[in-house]
């Protein structure tokens, strides 16, 4: 007998066990042929026998050698819990189940001597989220009747760009006692409370990015949803810079700068300016670690858009040169206000955190009135590629982060000047509008999602340690890979199809929402129609606490 | 729910007017109080207009504190009127011992000063005395204001009306202009500050509603300006939120309704004025109402108008022939005081509409 060696990985050591049922199994292969992570393969196992062939029971013996599938036992090409084989398999005969016992976080250190990296969110089990320990708890019954969401119009529309105060609008009254604009103010869109997050056009596979996009220049022009897209560190096709959709996207810059020398280059042609810029100083999933494309996902695409050679592309954890906050104001802003000559909005996304509410401070005062936006990203937030020890043990909570800062604006009088809008794990339980109103309640302008996006286009991960290999180039679905043959995976109009339909539901929702607080426009701030069963919750939001 | 009316007239008209006015409305309120602020006064306080006159309702302390507050400040008293009153056995009035109206003269040194710097000083002084009365409730300084006088008390308004001997028409005690409401805010603890209408620098309204946006707006308008302080009802908020456009911003009053009820980004998209309104649109978010209101307001030039929210979920209707206007939650109190008025000319406002009369009575509607 063959000495054991206990340190030898089996499938008891991983997080995800294949269930295989051999009497089910047809041995089609099909399987096999769909885990992108080579996580089970074919196998022949000896087997004995028993069988009686006469007419009195005659017991005998046989072994044979049946093929079987057989999970991988390797800390590379272990089992994700995807998913997909049970999905193919057309007898029921496998599938992932969770492995409690698993060792994988320890033995994955040990073996490789490295730090665990992958994509998706937080992972840490976590309790109740405070979203769901707050409800709409102000109903308009008798004095205020609540209106109609069939019936009545809302506006369901949230700035972006910097707001003057109004003391500094530059207005005079004329003669004939009209307001009259004296020079320009800064310039401010107003969009769908919703943008479709940051996700890069090298995180995702060509099919999904143009899915998204499809689905943003459809919400805006079949549907009157007028919803922005971000594109996420790493431009975006020439083709799409100059043409008329540009005006729906906003184009982001991260410390890495990768893209911008196309956008750059393409500027004279642009027909249309962008929605506006978005300068990324950290990430919610990942504060302090910049962004990290690894370089199996570094087709040549890719390359070309971003202007690199096949290679692990990592933005620096901040913007070099970059040494307080007066300094970004006037340096990044200031560039890329010029370049687009003042006519499109700037704003700045930050990782939630301690000191979140310093920083906001520093922006709202800022006497240039430059900022065109605070978006903060919380510890729920999802990425393509981290360390595992950021994701679930580095960041803030979004809410209550949030929540300051709005505060933080009252206290000065100065809310709304700086739009804020939040992210981090909303929308988790897939019910997008009651997450984003209760932050509008609280203080948000809008919110801003992606993981969310991905799950609308079918992406199988999630906060249990479900897949989240997105930074494998390796997404059983095709949406985070550049690997052609998963790529097709991917239906890109299906993909258009599932967000704008989302939309449309959630466009609904907003006003089931907003009808009953008597409400036609966005309730910015309007903590008075939330109320909280959780104490310490309310305490720290200042919203009414109920049981 | 509340019921709002109001009077414009050529000729300076006694507060019964507006009892009248009020009273057959009184199926709509709850009888729990009576409140008026008379703007372009007549009988006895014609010859002091340009003088602040104080309203007062206060103890015997209450009186020393307040004129000690003035005298030290160096104001100097021209006129005292003290309403006769009628305590009759069984009316139901929950009154304060004295009510004064003291009209003053502006100390010496700041006589030769601008309209602006006594201005300042007028407010600086009510919320002075506020806060100085306000210990032990030792009284209520409703307005400090040329040409100004509010009464606001707690009972039934007909049972006021008879302790204040309003009912009998006399030329002592008359206006131009009469805002009045019968309700105190029954909603929270009743406080006599919380019944409208309210009055700031010349600047009065009166509210029939209910405002959602309340906290938007209180939060703002705390950090805006010292006088925006209160906040005991949510109809306060109009008040403020009008003195903060027309007299702060100085813009028109067209552009009050524009920053209360704004129209939909569609229709801005629309409009020439695309630019002007979006940016009202944007930098005064936090002042829009929202819930259904129906306005009444009047100007430091005595201006009247009156206009809506933007559904209309409230209700008012002006009544005029060639000497008043009268706005009104319901048409019954126009016919009170208008009986043989043409009713062909009331005007039913719409939720996009403001209705202002001006001081020859020409009424105006500006459409938003
Ligand atoms: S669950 Fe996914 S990763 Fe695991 S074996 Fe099946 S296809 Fe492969
Ligand atoms: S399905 Fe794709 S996008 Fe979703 S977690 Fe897995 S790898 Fe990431």
């Amino acid at each position: 007998m063959e000495t054991m060696k206990v340190q030898n990985i089996t499938p008891n050591d991983l997080y995800w066990k294949i269930r295989y049922n051999a009497s089910r199994c047809t041995l089609c292969g099909s399987c096999v042929a769909a885990c992108s992570f080579r996580a089970i393969e074919p196998k022949v196992e000896r087997r004995r026998m028993v069988f009686s062939e006469g007419e009195l029971p005659e017991p005998k013996q046989r072994f044979s050698a049946v093929p079987v599938i057989k999970q991988v036992n390797s800390i590379k090409n272990y089992c994700r819990g995807c998913g997909i084989c049970e999905k193919v398999c057309p007898n029921d005969a496998i599938g992932p189940v969770r492995n409690p016992d698993t060792r994988h976080p320890i033995i994955t250190r040990c073996l490789a001597g490295d730090s665990i990296k992958r994509g998706g969110r937080k992972n840490l089990g976590s309790t109740t989220r405070t979203l769901d320990k707050i409800r709409i708890g102000r109903i308009s019954q008798m004095t205020d009747p609540s209106l109609d969401a069939q019936r009545h119009t809302f506006d369901l529309l949230a700035p972006f760009g910097r707001i003057l105060p109004p003391a500094k609008l530059p207005m005079g009254v004329t003669p004939e006692g009209l307001l009259q604009m004296q020079k320009e103010a800064p310039p401010v869109g107003w969009i769908y409370p919703v943008i479709i997050g940051d996700m890069s056009i090298g995180a995702l596979s060509w099919r999904m990015w143009e899915a998204v996009a499809m689905a943003t220049a459809y919400l805006n022009e079949e549907c009157g949803i007028p919803v922005r897209m971000c594109s996420g560190e790493g431009g975006m096709p020439v083709r799409l810079l100059k043409s008329r959709y540009l005006k729906y996207m906003i184009l982001q810059i991260a410390s890495g700068h990768f893209g911008w020398n196309r956008i750059i280059k393409a500027m004279p042609h642009m027909t249309e300016d962008p929605a506006g810029v978005l300068i990324k100083i950290g990430q919610g999933a990942k504060p302090g670690g910049g962004g990290l494309l690894m370089a199996q996902k570094v087709a040549e695409h890719i390359q070309a858009i971003r202007g690199v050679p096949k290679a692990d592309l990592l933005s620096p954890p901040n913007h070099q040169g970059l040494y307080s906050i007066e300094e970004s104001v006037q340096k990044m802003f200031l560039s890329f206000n010029a370049a687009f000559k003042f006519r499109v909005p700037v704003a700045i996304k930050v990782a939630a955190s301690a000191t979140s509410v310093s920083v906001f401070n520093n922006l709202v005062r800022d006497p240039y009135n430059i900022v065109g936006g605070f978006f903060l990203d919380g510890i729920d937030g999802g990425t393509g590629a981290a360390h595992e020890v950021s994701l679930d043990h580095t960041g803030h909570p979004i809410v209550s982060k949030l929540r300051d800062c709005y505060l933080a604006a009252v206290n000065q009088g100065r809310q709304g000047q700086i739009p804020l809008w939040a992210a981090g794990g909303l929308g988790k339980t897939g019910d997008l509008a009651a997450d984003a109103f209760k932050m509008i309640c609280l203080g948000a302008n809008g919110v801003f999602t992606g993981k969310l996006i991905l799950q609308m286009a079918g992406c199988v991960g999630n906060d249990q340690g479900r897949c989240n290999a997105c930074n494998t180039g390796l997404c059983p679905v095709g949406i985070t890979t550049q690997e052609p043959a998963l790529v097709h995976r991917l239906d890109p109009e299906r993909v258009a199809q599932n967000i704008v339909n989302y939309f449309l539901a959630m466009d609904q929702e907003f006003k089931k929402l907003m009808a009953p607080i008597g409400n036609s426009s966005l309730p910015v701030g309007r903590s008075d129609a939330l109320v909280s069963v959780d104490k310490p919750v309310a305490d720290k939001l200042q919203i009414q606490f109920v049981c | 729910m509340c019921r709002i009316g109001a009077i414009k007239s050529l000729d300076y008209t006694h507060p019964s007017q507006a009892l009248l006015l009020m009273q057959s409305q009184q199926k709509g309120h709850d009888n729990s109080g009576f409140a008026m602020v008379m703007h372009d006064l007549g009988g006895i306080f014609e010859s002091y207009k340009h003088l602040p006159t104080l309203s007062l309702a206060c103890t015997d302390e209450g009186v020393k504190v307040a004129e000690d507050i003035l005298h030290a400040a160096g104001f100097n008293r021209v006129m005292q009127w003290v309403p006769e009153t009628n305590p009759l056995p069984g009316l139901d009035i929950n009154a304060m011992p004295n009510y004064l109206f003291q009209t003053y003269d502006y100390p010496k040194h700041v006589r030769h000063l601008g309209q602006k710097e006594k201005e300042d000083l007028l407010l600086n002084m009510r919320l002075k005395l506020r806060k100085a009365l306000e210990r032990d409730e030792m009284g209520f300084a409703y307005s400090f204001w040329p040409d100004v006088v509010t009464l606001k008390e707690i009972g039934d308004p007909k049972d006021i009306g008879t302790y204040f001997n309003l009912w009998e028409p006399d030329s002592k005690f008359t206006a131009k202009v009469i805002t009045a409401q019968c309700r105190q805010n029954t909603n929270y603890d009743i406080v006599r500050y919380a019944a409208h209408p309210f009055h700031l620098q010349g600047y009065t309204t009166l509210a029939n509603g209910e405002n959602t946006f309340y906290l938007k707006n209180v939060e703002l308008q705390r950090e805006l300006h010292r006088g925006y302080i209160g906040f005991e009802s949510d109809s306060q908020c109009f008040l403020y939120t009008l003195h903060y456009v027309h007299r702060e911003l100085g813009w028109p009053l067209s552009y009050f309704k524009h920053v209360i009820t704004p129209l939909p980004f569609e229709d801005i998209e629309r409009r020439d004025d695309k630019e002007q309104l979006l940016a009202i649109r944007q930098s005064l978010a936090h002042l829009e109402i929202n819930g259904p209101n129906t306005i009444i307001g009047v100007l430091p030039d005595n201006t009247m108008f009156t206009c809506c929210d933007a559904k209309k979920l409230r209700p008012v209707v002006i009544g005029r022939n060639e000497r008043m206007v009268v706005f009104s939650s319901e048409v019954c109190g126009i016919n009170e005081v208008l009986p043989d008025r043409d009713w062909e000319t009331d005007i039913y406002p719409h939720e996009r509409e403001v209705v202002a009369v001006t001081n020859d009575l020409e009424v105006q509607r500006w459409r938003q």
